[in-house]
């Protein structure tokens, strides 16, 4: 479905609206207040922006320090091309140990590659840990936040689906400590039970070869340290050259994310450790489209992204039509930039569309990313590449560009506009009318004024 | 100062009124200002839609008509945002409105007069694009008679964004929507930015909506007088 399209169905949706328009506001004030806290908030943008394009330009041996360093730790490295590679390779860790069951940290990497769906078509059951992420998969519902899932659900909602699904035939009530409880009491017994886990990554670091999960209820540390198994699925682009790089981050993301100084877990590991953890560990590296990225100058820059969200919560159109409008894992303005670079355009590309330009996902990004400019390159992109030159909208445009062209075209296009018709006013009407008025044609246009009023006569100030 | 207007072709075309005013308000200020009859559209719409390559001739059609110009002044910040981005040779020479005037000629207080209820959206691209700041906000200040009252959600987009209010038009409105009720919220009888292509969105809602609020340019502010 087209953005526009996806979007109209969204808006229609009023309970939605007010869920997601009532969390983004709480949390952007947060956001600001912790931001606001640090005096060298705008050093620590470039520092991570430039930590990231570092490591970006030299991410063949990055990742190949990074292999090195996992495997001397004990750690198993794989790679995978795409998705259907990296799926393939977690069924066979699983069937190798006769594992039918997998709980997973919240991870976005593999909601993009569709791991859950494809361990279930090879008989692997799999439980989401995260709350939001469970009461989207319990609700087989689609998220529609990157750090917030569910935010499109209200206590009410979430109440109906636990009592449905996970607390048969108790009455939980409204109080979310009572909604908690009934999900951790489900959660703990397979945290104790199921033999193997997966995750995704925040960070990797290519000096030591440690992974960097952040997370706020401690349901990640579970997976990460019970079950005998552990994969990591990580796109490539997480690597960090070097250990210290992390101090960036750590300082970056939770502020932009959360609103917290600090994530409330922070869970790092290097390989194995003998008689404490997992027994075994892979980490599987994931292109799945990010080499392609990579190579257009101006879009790499979305292969910065940390996955903190701060730009949808400060997107006025992601406010009003949530997540589940760009049809993507990567929703918002990193969403409308991500999800057509990873994906590769086609005729009916719109995300890069989905944006007034604005400006404000830039002003909060902590890489920087200048998502503003991304967008009007891939809309470029899409318009040379794959647009029919036969379309309405670009026959519109050439013809507008022909009559700006010159100025005795001009001047005819804006007669022909007071008269309603002509390239200018068919360019503006289009689906404007329908809910706005559109201001009276005047009588003279400016040039005309210009060109017929009495020469000015010197202002004294000039003499 | 010798100024040439740049007044962009949507102003040319549907809001003369505000040239006139800018024309007005710099002849009272001592500016010369030349109107080069060459000028047609910077190719803002075409860049900001993905049609570059159809505006490249745009854009040196425009640095060439300006080129003899020393300064440029427009009364439309995303216009000039897309000259000092896309088209580097007259890219330092050209202003927004309330730029020149609070940097250029060094003057907040313009010798007008407005004795209404007033409220500013200051607009994105003066905003995030040339971080204009308060200059429009100090020029209306210092306005005779003036009721400047604060808008909530400023600095929140009204959803206008050039062909994203036709292509996205759903959107836009949801947009437009909660900032039409901000304005309504100000009780001012004027709502005021530095670009008609936002009042224009803006503006349409109210009139459709028959609230009788105005929307105007802030140079038919600063060209009133007593």
């Amino acid at each position: 479905m087209s953005f526009p399209a996806a979007a109209r169905r969204s808006l229609a949706d009023s309970q939605m609206r007010h869920n997601v328009g009532h969390a983004v506001e709480v949390i952007r004030a947060k956001r600001e207040r912790a931001v606001a806290e640090l005096s060298d908030w705008e050093a620590l943008r470039t520092a991570g922006a430039d930590v990231k394009a570092r490591a970006l330009v030299t991410l063949p041996e990055q990742l190949e320090r990074l292999e090195a360093e996992v495997a001397r730790a004990g750690g198993t490295v794989h790679w995978a091309r795409d998705g259907a590679e990296a799926n393939a390779i977690v069924a066979r860790i699983a069937s190798g140990h006769g594992i039918d069951e997998v709980i997973k940290v919240k991870s976005l990497t593999t909601d993009e590659i569709g791991l859950n769906e494809a361990l279930a078509a090879r008989g692997v059951a799999v439980t989401e840990t995260d709350l939001a992420e469970l009461i989207v998969q319990l609700g087989g519902d689609r998220q529609s936040h990157i750090l917030v899932p569910a935010i499109h659900r209200n206590r009410m909602e979430i109440r109906a689906l636990f009592e449905r699904t996970i607390a048969p035939g108790e009455a939980l009530g409204d109080d979310p400590r009572a909604l908690a409880e009934a999900a951790r009491t489900y959660l703990r017994a397979k945290f104790l039970s199921v033999p193997m886990a997966v995750s995704g990554a925040n960070f990797a670091i290519a000096e030591t070869g440690t992974i960097a999960v952040v997370e706020s209820e401690g349901n990640g540390r579970m997976c990460l340290t019970l079950p005998r198994v552990l994969v990591t699925v990580m796109g490539i682009e997480k690597v960090l050259p070097e250990w210290r790089d992390l101090e960036v981050f750590m300082q970056l993301l939770p502020r932009s994310s959360t609103a917290e100084r600090m994530s409330p877990y922070t869970s790092l590991w290097t390989g194995l450790y003998p008689g404490d953890g997992p027994e075994e560990f892979h980490l599987i590296l994931l292109d799945g489209g990010r080499s392609q990225v990579l190579a257009d100058e101006v879009g790499r820059q979305a292969l910065r992204c940390i996955r903190c969200s701060a730009c949808l919560n400060v997107c006025p159109v992601y406010e009003r039509v949530g997540g589940q409008a760009y049809e993507s894992i990567y929703p918002g303005p990193i969403g409308a930039i991500l999800t057509p670079q990873l994906s590769g355009f086609h005729d009916g590309t719109t995300l890069p569309w989905a944006s007034s330009l604005c400006g404000a996902c830039y002003e909060v990004c902590p890489v920087k990313i200048d998502i503003p400019t991304v967008l009007v390159h891939l809309r470029g992109r899409v318009v040379r590449e794959v647009k029919s030159p036969a379309a309405p909208e670009a026959m519109a445009m050439r013809g507008v560009a022909y009559a700006l062209r010159s100025r005795r075209r001009f001047e005819a296009a804006q007669r022909l506009a007071r008269l309603g018709r002509g390239p200018l006013a068919n360019a503006a009407l289009h689906r404007w009318t329908a809910m706005r008025d559109l201001p009276e044609p005047p009588g003279q246009t400016f040039r005309e004024w210009w060109s017929e009023r009495p020469i000015p006569p010197t202002h004294p100030r000039q003499q | 100062m010798r100024v040439a207007l740049f007044i962009a072709c949507f102003n040319d075309t549907l809001f003369p009124q505000t040239g006139r005013a800018v024309v007005e308000l710099l002849e009272r200020l001592g500016c010369q200002v030349e109107f080069p009859l060459e000028q047609t559209c910077c190719g803002q719409m075409h860049v900001n839609t993905g049609y570059e390559h159809q505006a490249r001739p745009l854009l040196e059609r425009f640095a060439r008509v300006f080129a003899s110009a020393e300064t440029i002044v427009s009364p439309s910040a995303s216009c000039v945002g897309l000259v000092r981005e896309h088209i580097p040779s007259v890219a330092q020479r050209t202003f927004e409105l309330s730029e020149f005037l609070v940097d250029r000629l060094g003057v907040t207080d313009v010798g007008a007069s407005f004795p209404h209820r007033v409220t500013l959206h200051p607009t994105c691209h003066s905003l995030r694009a040339l971080e204009i700041g308060d200059r429009p906000q100090r020029l209306l200040e210092a306005v005779r008679g003036i009721e400047l009252v604060e808008l909530p959600g400023a600095q929140e987009c009204c959803g206008f964004g050039g062909t994203f209010a036709v292509k996205n038009a759903d959107t836009s409105m949801a947009m437009l929507s909660d900032k039409v009720r901000q304005v309504l919220d100000t009780r001012a009888e004027v709502c005021a930015a530095i670009d008609n292509s936002c009042l224009m969105q803006i503006g349409g809602a109210l009139r459709r909506q028959r609230t009788g609020v105005r929307t105007m340019h802030l140079a038919e502010i600063l060209a009133a007088t007593e």
